[in-house]
């Protein structure tokens, strides 16, 4: 897989994985990693990372996760931007580490933290991936993702209608992106939302996956992996015949 | 009282009943994103209601006052009642003071947070509400499960069998314009026999002394219009200072809240009528508090239009009762720890955090993270459950340092590999009630990347 012809600018990358995908999704690490090289880039991974302390912080102990934050700062302060196959765990960062003290190392790590799909629309300015991926693919927009680092225009709002993950995808050859009747109702994950409030998450889930197979989608991606961790979940509860992918395997140009 | 998720999972137990409630409210949604559509200027008007909220709120004393000198000056009484139970003998007062013996009320959640109907019930006097979904759930004894559509959570032919019981209406008929007429006769007769009238406030204008209230069915204009004595009871923030910041708002109101261009009555009251008398009732209770607060202050714009109702996932699943407070939903989960916070505590944590209330929000509050400033404040004050604080105690010991972590990842990978599938989803796995758990790889990512590591080496 090649960029563009023009030879892309090279960044010092540090590469968060977050503690889900390190620890049940490996090969969405590993995509990113690829496929972060394959585009010139030098990529580090800083070995003591752990978490981005969002599950704490979520569930109200924001100050029980002080230390995992420092933890954060302390492995990535040394890049030019921290790239994340999350966009929920980017977020955090960028909104919630306000309340450590206000470092250099935190101000420019909260200012250079970044999802992958912006980093490669924003930063690398990547617009063809020659890939293939002959595939019906349904794309779910993380909340956090949507909202909050704004990957795409949400429904609510009443602006011009953006995407960064379809625009992405778009360029892999035989995809056919599918249109969804609600394009951006969350899928009940929500952290411990989906522990403490089961029966709400399950039911907001099964939702969104009958929106997807209404409309005859074979592979739902996303750019975070944990609500595609809770759907997966159902799926395989309910023995439906439809996948998820993380979109940096379909980037990287995984085939199925 | 019974936990959120305990009160959701009630009523998710009929989950044809839950999908129909979902499609309903995801269609007044709908209305809502076509209406706004065809404002070009949507998105300033938000950002105009949103500052002059903030102006008002931040001088609200200035303007409360000013209200005050208007309506006196118009012939208007004004009252003003520090709590609940102030505002409830004030009510009282003024029914005993005219010889009241039969109030009509239009749509008022202030009366319903202050507990007006029962107080009053207790001493002897009905109060008849007039909107149709309330006059739907005071016939049942229940409370409203939305703040603009009170009756969303019951189907037509339970109303049809509520009026069968009430208004003699046929066994079994459920068509809802036959419904609506049978109610509507029925309120003609309180109406023309009502001494008082109440009506709630959308929106006081300081610079003239008027109050305005919208509505879709006449209702609040039929009381106020047939009875001598008139009364219309306001929480402190509904205040716009001038007349001509009032489009604004009633542009917003409607689209936001039924996805119509303007409710079908905005009623302007300004002066008592010939012979009649006229109370503006101001009500704190409480809301002076979080005037000015750091982190909540901004609740304190929300113009009552039900949209974060309409849009929140969760609400459309779990239902109004779910939420145990008078106001449900995203706005109702951070303005009810404001009243109790040892009541309410689990109401900030009944949501994913999605956001969409925030962005559907017509003033802009950031209704999200309000939920998730309130998670941090309840739980430091001990208020949410022990289990949950130790839990997430031990999980930030484990996550904070990359030793313990890589152990805690190696130990529930091997756990989710060898344990009996019986063990792993025990009923305490609430994941596993509706879900399987993660397929564990062979090795975590920072294994893999340890060995990629010495084989390049």
């Amino acid at each position: 897989m090649q960029s563009n012809d023009k030879k892309m600018k090279q960044h010092k990358i540090g590469l968060f994985v977050p503690c889900y995908i390190d620890m049940f999704y490996p090969r969405v690490g590993i995509a990113t990693l690829e496929l972060l090289e394959k585009l010139g880039q030098e990529v580090g991974y800083p070995p003591e990372q752990t978490c981005c302390g969002q599950p704490l912080a979520n569930s109200g102990s924001e100050q029980e996760a002080l230390a995992t934050y420092r933890n954060f700062v302390r492995n990535f302060r040394d890049f030019d931007y921290i790239v994340t196959p999350s966009g929920s765990c980017a977020y955090h960062v960028r909104r919630h580490y306000d309340i450590l003290e206000q470092t250099e190392d935190v101000k420019k790590i909260r200012e250079t933290t970044y999802e992958l799909c912006e980093f490669l629309t924003d930063i690398l300015q990547v617009d063809d991936l020659k890939i293939r991926f002959p595939h019906r693919v349904g794309i779910h927009n993380s909340c956090h993702g949507l909202r909050g680092l704004k990957l795409a225009s949400a429904s609510e709002r009443m602006e011009p209608r953006y995407s960064k993950l379809r625009r992405l995808l778009e360029k892999a050859e035989g995809i056919e992106i599918v249109e969804l009747d609600r394009n951006d109702e969350c899928c009940g994950f929500g952290g411990t939302f989906s522990i403490f409030e089961p029966d709400v998450s399950v039911k907001m889930g099964k939702d969104r996956l009958d929106d997807h197979e209404r409309n005859g989608v074979e592979i739902i991606t996303a750019a975070d992996m944990s609500c595609l961790m809770h759907l997966e979940g159902i799926i395989r509860r309910q023995k439906k015949n439809i996948q998820v992918r993380h979109i940096a395997e379909i980037l990287n140009g995984h085939s199925l | 009282m019974m936990s959120h998720a305990c009160k959701a999972k009630q009523f998710l137990a009929n989950e044809s009943r839950v999908d129909w409630h979902n499609r309903t409210l995801w269609l007044v949604r709908q209305k809502r994103d076509r209406v706004a559509a065809a404002v070009p200027e949507w998105e300033h008007l938000r950002e105009q209601a949103a500052s002059i909220k903030k102006e008002a709120l931040a001088n609200l004393d200035v303007y409360l006052e000013q209200l005050e000198t208007e309506a006196t000056r118009n012939g208007v009484t004004v009252l003003w009642a520090k709590d609940a139970g102030e505002f409830n003998r004030i009510i009282l007062h003024i029914i005993q003071k005219h010889g009241v013996k039969n109030i009509v009320k239009s749509k008022s959640m202030l009366t319903e947070e202050c507990g007006l109907n029962p107080f009053l019930h207790d001493r002897g006097i009905e109060v008849v509400d007039t909107d149709l979904g309330e006059r739907i759930i005071q016939f049942r004894k229940e409370t409203p499960s939305h703040i603009v559509l009170p009756a969303i959570h019951l189907k037509k032919e339970e109303i049809g069998e509520t009026f069968h019981e009430k208004l003699n209406t046929e066994k079994g008929a459920s068509d809802p314009t036959y419904l609506t007429q049978a109610a509507r006769r029925h309120l003609r007769e309180k109406f023309l026999a009502a001494d008082m009238a109440l009506t709630g406030v959308n929106f006081a204008v300081a610079e003239t002394g008027t109050v305005v209230v919208c509505t879709n069915e006449g209702n609040a204009d039929m009381g106020v219009h047939a009875a001598p004595v008139q009364v219309h009871c306001m929480g402190i923030e509904k205040i716009v200072p001038k007349q001509d910041d009032l489009g604004i708002f009633t542009r917003l109101l409607a689209r936001n809240a039924t996805g119509q261009a303007v409710t079908t009555y905005t009623s302007h009251y300004r002066k008592p009528k010939p012979g009649g008398a006229m109370y503006i009732v101001i009500v704190d209770n409480g809301r002076s508090n979080y005037l000015g607060h750091p982190k909540y202050s901004d609740s304190l714009k929300c113009i009552r239009c039900g949209g974060c109702m309409n849009t929140c996932p969760v609400y459309r699943r779990s239902g109004g009762h779910s939420y145990g407070y008078v106001i449900p939903g995203p706005i109702g989960s951070i303005l009810a720890p404001q009243k109790e916070a040892q009541k309410y505590r689990d109401l900030p944590f009944a949501s994913s955090l999605c956001g969409s209330c925030s962005n559907v929000c017509p003033v802009k509050i950031a209704i999200h993270e309000q939920l998730y400033f309130w998670r941090q404040d309840l739980t430091q004050q001990k208020r949410t459950s022990f289990l949950k604080r130790f839990s997430m105690k031990v999980a930030g010991f484990l996550l904070s340092e990359n030793t313990r972590y890589n152990l805690t990842g190696i130990l529930v990978r091997w756990a989710l590999r060898y344990l009996p599938h019986g063990l792993l989803y025990l009923p305490f796995n609430a994941w596993g009630r509706g879900r399987e758990l993660p397929v564990p790889p062979r090795q975590s990512f920072k294994q893999w990347y340890e060995g990629r590591k010495k084989t390049k080496n």
